[in-house]
């Protein structure tokens, strides 16, 4: 449970020293009971405060690390329920499961070509959730080498029998996966096995309250790298106990509940198995596996994870210059726009759609939309004509006419004198850019 | 070891807004649908009432669409000249909740159609169909004023749900729904702020309509901006449970008109080869973004794949169980 700002302030020296930054050891205290600066930073409090503190001072989920060497996955570490009140920090890691008894070397080959570039981000599948549905340790281990050896993705090893367990940790444990998962009749020897290799342990509770037991239990033998499965598998349900781990761990500082969360889909169907998956990142699950390796499903899968995490207070653009869509020539179409990246990729959409090739040319508005960069001046006549020149556009084309938005129509005078271009002025909105390529460059 | 559940405490709840009129209630539908009326953040019954699952309306048009991909025309390929048998099709084969009309065809760049011959549109898919319907201009602000009126005079009593009143031209829908009983839709361009501003100025010409209205907040397609959509309509509707009455209307998203004009739902796979199957791919874009806007609280898609439509009314089914 999270102490007050007048809790903590007890236990510290109360010098007013300043050392930590603050100007006396309240603000520092109400400042460490809102979790914005670390115990660390008073030089002179005593151990015995520091154990009384040590639950104010660590974040409420805690950041566990999967993985090694130069291919560490991050998970935990949030601060918050919403996004818009502050960034969503380690996007969920997306495992896809392999079975001990399958076709490994294909399926590990499908999960290996999982990887999509788009609108200028890659993204890719993080993890082998290798599950021992065999039953049986030989065959799980003898898998674990064979997917050791095709991929260097992290690994999730899933399987309740510690004896398998260690068998697959003799080949794996130096690439640091998860352990799933210790439970009420197996959690102390998984926690000896994780401890001993260093690994991140998957704790799984029948429901809420069990794992909260199990949890403390496992904390009580010292092992604190964790990650939750509240053992729920309908997607309501999951939603329901995926939001009470973060906001218990967030708003209440329930200790049992701050670490990362993890779950498994449930339905047969790829298509229904990935909205499930919708589900989960969007609430909260720092890691899910799947069966599917449909490169159809994965691609929304992995672009809503991407629109999830990004950084709402801070605009996305794209590199300013000039982008060629399609094969270009010296008749091509020459368009312009700003480089607030939704803008860019919604005008790179529509006229890829053309079919016609064209020039896009990015402005460096610093990442902001089109009227808003107008209005601020940073979408000018004179910037975009400063562009055409600069990126060597008389050379790339030869009819000297460039297509600015319809928005910013009032334009065209002051850039057809500041570049000598004809200017057409373009649809207000992206979705306009197609039939009026059709009418005018077809 | 019991733990101690944390639910939030609202002070408020989403208004619940009816769609559509029976004969004893001054119109033809066979059924009226219930939307909004959420007492706690998407699907946790465990906290408060989701008392009306999200609906799913299906698209058609007065025109053949002949802007839609292949593989999505397809599926309505014989029925492509007949609103009313497109909307039946939705409504038997699709289980649309609801059918949402767009009169394209009145667009002054396609067919110029007069108010009249989009009434006569309207009414062969009030006879074809029992369901509630939605109805869209052609989305050109100063011809759709010229025809909402007349559509919504000619199916008085329906209960339309009627789109759509945006902050600088809401006047024309707001009085077709006040004088002909309908709901309206209430757009904003991803703005919190316009969106509660056009409902006052809605509710300044008439009070009773504040109980009519479904925001449309405007959504972006999943990979285009959906995160923004997405996080709007989470503090609207957070600010909606937290008593902000000029916020606390049901929603609605066109889901199918933003995903399909996206290269990630028509590229084929030969253009594309590491994107896999485009139809698969299409369907599941659309769902997604589907999926993924339930989570914010929205209330009715609107959507054009029978097969995503399938998948989102399953999931719907599974967000509705009981998880207190």
């Amino acid at each position: 449970m999270g102490l007050t700002g007048l809790e903590i302030f007890k236990h510290l020296p109360k010098t007013n020293c300043k050392k930590c930054g603050f100007p006396t050891c309240l603000a520092f205290a109400m400042a460490l009971a809102n979790g914005k600066t670390s115990l660390d930073n008073c030089p002179d409090v005593s151990d015995v405060a520091k154990e009384a503190l040590s639950s104010a001072a660590a974040p409420p989920i805690r950041l566990v690390k999967v993985g090694s060497g130069d291919n560490v996955l991050e998970m935990g570490d949030e601060t918050e329920i919403f996004r818009h009140d502050k960034r969503f920090n380690h996007p969920t890691v997306v495992a896809i499961a392999v079975n001990d008894n399958e076709d490994i070397d294909a399926k590990i080959d499908a999960i290996n070509g999982l990887a999509f570039d788009r609108v200028g981000q890659h993204y890719e599948v993080d993890m082998v959730a290798l599950v021992n549905a065999s039953g049986d340790a030989a065959t799980f281990k003898a898998a674990a080498e064979k997917a050791a050896a095709k991929t260097q993705k992290n690994f999730t090893l899933v399987t309740a029998d510690v004896a398998a367990m260690e068998g697959a940790l003799q080949v794996l444990a130096g690439r640091k996966p998860v352990i799933y998962a210790a439970d009420k009749d197996n959690y102390e020897k998984m926690t000896e096995l994780a401890k001993a290799n260093g690994c991140p342990l998957a704790v799984k509770g029948e429901n809420l309250d069990d794992l909260a037991e199990l949890v403390d239990k496992i904390v009580a033998l010292g092992y604190r790298e964790l990650v939750l499965d509240p053992g729920s598998r309908d997607t309501s349900k999951v939603l329901a106990d995926m939001t009470q781990i973060r906001r218990l761990a967030v708003r209440k500082k329930f200790r049992s509940f701050g670490y990362p969360t993890m779950v498994f889909t449930s339905k047969d169907d790829p298509q229904e198995e990935m909205l499930q998956a919708i589900t989960y990142i969007a609430k909260y699950t720092g890691l899910v596996v799947l069966n599917t390796t449909k490169k159809e499903l994965l691609l929304p899968l992995l672009s809503w994870r991407a629109n999830v995490y990004t950084d709402p207070q801070k605009p996305v653009a794209v590199e300013p210059g000039v982008y060629e869509i399609g094969e270009v020539n010296e008749n091509s179409p020459v368009y312009c726009t700003t480089n607030f990246s939704l803008t860019y990729f919604l005008v790179e959409g529509e006229v890829d759609a053309t079919r016609i090739p064209s020039y896009i040319i990015s402005v460096d508005t610093g990442g902001i939309s089109v009227l808003t960069a107008y209005a601020d001046n940073k979408f000018t006549a004179e910037k975009i004509a400063a562009a055409i020149k600069d990126l060597g556009m008389e050379e790339k084309v030869k009819h000297k006419q460039i297509v600015i938005p319809g928005a910013v129509a009032v334009l065209k005078g002051k850039l057809e004198d500041e570049s000598g271009w004809e200017v057409i002025v373009g649809p207000r909105e992206s979705a306009g850019i197609q039939k009026f390529a059709k009418e005018r460059f077809a | 070891m019991a733990v101690e559940l944390f639910k939030e405490k609202y002070r408020s709840q989403v208004r619940e807004v009816v769609l559509g009129a029976t004969k004893e209630e001054g119109g033809t539908r066979s059924h009226t649908l219930k939307v909004g009326g959420e007492s706690a953040l998407p699907f946790l019954h465990f906290e408060g009432k989701i008392p009306n699952r999200p609906l799913v309306a299906m698209e058609i048009w007065d025109i053949v669409p002949e802007e839609w991909p292949a593989g999505l025309k397809s599926f309505f390929e014989d029925v492509y000249n007949d609103p009313g048998a497109w909307a039946k099709k939705c409504v038997e084969e699709y289980g649309a909740d609801l059918i949402a009309v767009r009169f394209k065809s009145a667009d002054p760049d396609i067919k110029d159609a007069s108010a009249e011959e989009c009434i006569a549109t309207l009414k062969k898919v009030l006879e074809a169909v029992g369901v509630p319907l939605i109805i869209y201009g052609c989305g050109k602000a100063e011809k759709d004023n010229t025809i909402i009126g007349p559509l919504a005079e000619a199916a008085e009593g329906e209960n339309l749900l009627l789109g759509v009143a945006e902050q600088d031209n809401f006047k024309s829908v707001a009085s077709a729904a006040m004088a002909y009983k309908h709901c309206l839709i209430a757009q904003s361009p991803i703005d919190i702020n316009i969106a509660k501003q056009l409902n006052i100025l809605i509710a300044e010409m008439s009070t009773p309509l504040l109980d009519r209205i479904v925001i449309d907040p405007t959504v972006a397609s999943l990979g285009y901006g959906i995160e923004y959509s997405y996080s709007i309509m989470e503090r609207a509707r957070f600010g909606a449970l937290q008593g902000d009455r000029m916020l606390a209307m049901p929603t609605i998203a066109n889901v199918g008109h933003e995903v399909w004009s996206k290269k990630e739902s028509f590229i084929s796979e030969e253009e594309q080869p590491g994107w896999g199957c485009q139809e698969e791919r299409s369907i599941g874009w659309e769902a997604a973004t589907a999926g993924a806007l339930l989570q914010a609280g929205m209330d009715i898609l609107v959507m054009r794949n029978p097969k995503a439509v399938g998948l989102v009314k399953k999931l719907i089914d599974d967000m509705m169980q009981d998880n207190s």
